[in-house]
């Protein structure tokens, strides 16, 4: 059975429905890229998985989120504080504004190992230290007593890396952990990330619009687009043949090494405004191949080849299609 | 004309902070003895990290900031020379477009006042019927709905601004642009619209470009040659975009850059440290202490740029 597993999760804000049936599963020691654009509903996943939505006036209105046998959609607000932190952690996008300024980088890792492993105030340093230095971390002494405007960018990202692992958590939510920083620091984020599940069998839902990170980190993919699923499957072959016009056209966006010039050409349009989705499929006022049916009928995932990746198209591309 | 539009000759810039409430100041080099041809008519690509100093020179470029030491000569006139009002002619004729188009468009005007704005700046008077017509005009050219004018910047989206950032820069028809990031806050999608329809307008305008990213694979694709900044001094220049990199620091950005291909996944050498502060600058080469092929020359001796090469590098090392 898999350690998560997201079954037809539809979650709205107020009325306003914003994901619809979204399905994903993910194993130990496997990555899963959740990719889409801005507005496709890919932080509002995370969201749901941590139970925050109450924050921001959510709710899951249909669907079934399975962690480890515990169904998240019915845990009440208490048990779900033992989970956040112990079994699941996040990593936001921007490490400034979820450290503490106030605070030393190294109290901070300290204060989750407290929390979440309930250790001494020494063994939690000392577990501090132990993690900073796994995460590579320079002279991890001195830099368990900066504060956080004292590091730079990558710094501080590791820092909230290691207070991730500090409640030893099973499923890891980055949610784009790398896009404020520079390429050489997203590298070594994401080299970081990976050995991490590779060696502590951890579960890693990266949470991306960068394709390149998708296919360089990932295991399986799944590509949202307008709160809802457009293909899933692993990454060798949703990248090798792509089924879905979207998942073609964002894999499309990314400059490749010798691209002719002018050959770049992004995707029309924009994705729709929530209150604005069109009927049918959502992507067909950008799509090139959309068909009458496309603009009345929502597509429903089909299974399209042996790999077992899912594509919601009523038109799946076949393989050499161009 | 001469070839090059824009040069920068041994161009510095200093800035200096208090450090401390008591304490003295001190003077960090942000761009240091810069040496560049910017030729007519091609896209120029500067790429490095944060810090490297990449704005700095986009801002030195126009003026926008004094070079410390050195001269900046736009087709052939040193623009500190100038007197304002010389300077004011000049600049109509280089524009820049911002990395932020959220900040970089002020909300309380309509779209079509901040695409006027220049017009204003420089003088330039219209009656209302020429004013609707010119930013209309300017407006599709940056590939928007010219009823999109009597909107406010907050009813748009991020590409949509960024559109209207161009439309804006476009207006008073210049001869250079200088792009710092201008794509670095928008979605990929977008992205590609929008280096598609800056690479457009080039070729029908006969523009040039210094593109600013640091954003390796992008510049790649887009730019004529590509200048490599590390810590505030130029790297190496590459003359062509598929010319093979010398510089060990352009491989390690080469190495940083994931391809959209799973079967062609990088090996990320643990390139240890980040780039160091500029406060406290190695007196070598300033890439030696994250460099696998440093030697104590490397730490002792800054290696130079002789801009006068075809493929100009500073390395004692450089690769073949």
């Amino acid at each position: 059975m898999s350690l998560l597993t997201v079954q037809d999760l539809s979650v709205a804000i107020g009325l306003l429905p914003l994901l619809d049936r979204v399905s994903f599963s993910l194993e130990r020691g496997e990555v899963l890229g959740l990719v889409g654009e801005s507005g496709s509903g890919k932080s509002l996943t995370a969201m749901a998985l941590m139970g925050l939505l109450p924050l921001i006036g959510g709710r899951i209105t249909s669907g079934r989120v399975s962690f480890d046998g515990i169904d998240l959609t019915r845990l009440p607000e208490a048990e779900y504080r033992t989970l956040r932190g112990q079994r699941i952690a996040l990593i936001s996008q921007n490490p400034m504004t979820s450290l503490d300024p106030i605070l030393t980088v190294g109290a901070q890792i300290d204060q989750a190992s407290r929390i979440h492993a309930g250790l001494s105030p020494k063994a939690a340093r000392a577990r501090s230290l132990d993690l900073m230095r796994q995460l590579r971390i320079p002279e991890a002494a001195a830099v368990h007593g900066h504060y956080p405007h004292q590091l730079s960018g990558g710094m501080k990202q590791r820092i909230v890396i290691a207070m991730a692992l500090a409640g030893d958590p099973d499923l890891i939510i980055a949610d784009e952990p790398t896009t404020a920083l520079d390429v050489t620091i997203q590298a070594q984020i994401i080299q970081i990330l990976c050995d991490l599940v590779a060696e502590r069998g951890l579960a890693l839902l990266l949470i991306t619009h960068d394709m390149g990170v998708v296919a360089q980190a990932c295991h399986r993919v799944s590509v949202l687009y307008a709160g809802r699923g457009a293909e899933t499957g692993p990454v060798r072959d949703i990248f090798a043949r792509p089924r879905h016009p979207y998942t073609k056209a964002l894999i499309g966006c990314i400059p490749q090494e010798g691209q002719a010039p002018g050959s770049l050409v992004g995707i029309p349009g924009m994705v729709p405004a929530a209150l604005a989705y069109p009927k049918g499929c959502r992507y067909h006022p950008r799509c090139a191949i959309a068909a009458p049916d496309c603009r009345t009928d929502v597509p429903t995932g089909s299974i399209v080849d042996a790999s077992g990746a899912v594509a919601f198209c009523h038109h799946p591309l076949e393989a050499g299609h161009v | 004309m001469s070839d090059t539009i824009l040069r920068f000759d041994g161009v510095s810039r200093d800035f200096s902070s208090q450090k401390g409430f008591f304490g003295g100041k001190r003077t960090m080099r942000a761009v240091d003895s810069l040496t560049l041809d910017v030729p007519r008519g091609k896209v120029t690509g500067v790429v490095g990290e944060s810090g490297c100093g990449k704005s700095t020179l986009a801002r030195l470029a126009l003026h926008l900031l004094k070079p410390t030491a050195g001269h900046v000569c736009f087709e052939g006139n040193d623009l500190a020379g100038l007197t304002p009002a010389a300077l004011r002619r000049q600049r109509r004729h280089m524009q820049m477009v911002f990395q932020d188009p959220y900040s970089s468009i002020n909300p309380r005007f309509t779209i079509r006042d901040a695409v006027m704005e220049p017009f204003q700046v420089h003088g330039v008077r219209h009656t209302r019927a020429e004013a609707k017509d010119k930013a209309a005009r300017f407006l599709e050219m940056a590939g928007l709905d010219p009823q999109l004018a009597e909107r406010y910047p907050q009813q748009l989206s991020g590409g949509q601004k960024q559109r209207v950032g161009i439309a804006r820069a476009l207006a008073l028809e210049p001869d250079l642009i200088v792009l710092d990031e201008p794509t670095a806050s928008l979605d990929v999608s977008i992205q590609a619209q929008i280096i598609a329809l800056l690479a457009d307008l080039k070729t029908r305008l006969g523009l040039t470009y210094l593109f600013i990213s640091h954003d390796l694979g992008l510049v790649r694709y887009f730019c004529d040659r590509i200048v490599v900044m590390y810590l505030g001094a130029a790297v190496e220049i590459l003359p062509s975009t598929d010319a093979p990199h010398r510089h060990p620091y352009t491989r390690t950005l080469m190495d940083s850059a994931f391809l959209p291909d799973p079967e062609r996944r990088k090996t990320v050498t643990a390139m240890t440290g980040e780039i160091p502060s500029a406060f406290e600058r190695p007196p070598g080469c300033a890439f030696a202490p994250r460099c696998s092929l440093a030697s104590s020359r490397c730490y002792a001796e800054k290696p130079v740029l002789l801009t006068t090469e075809r493929h100009p590098v500073a390395c004692h090392h450089p690769l073949d």
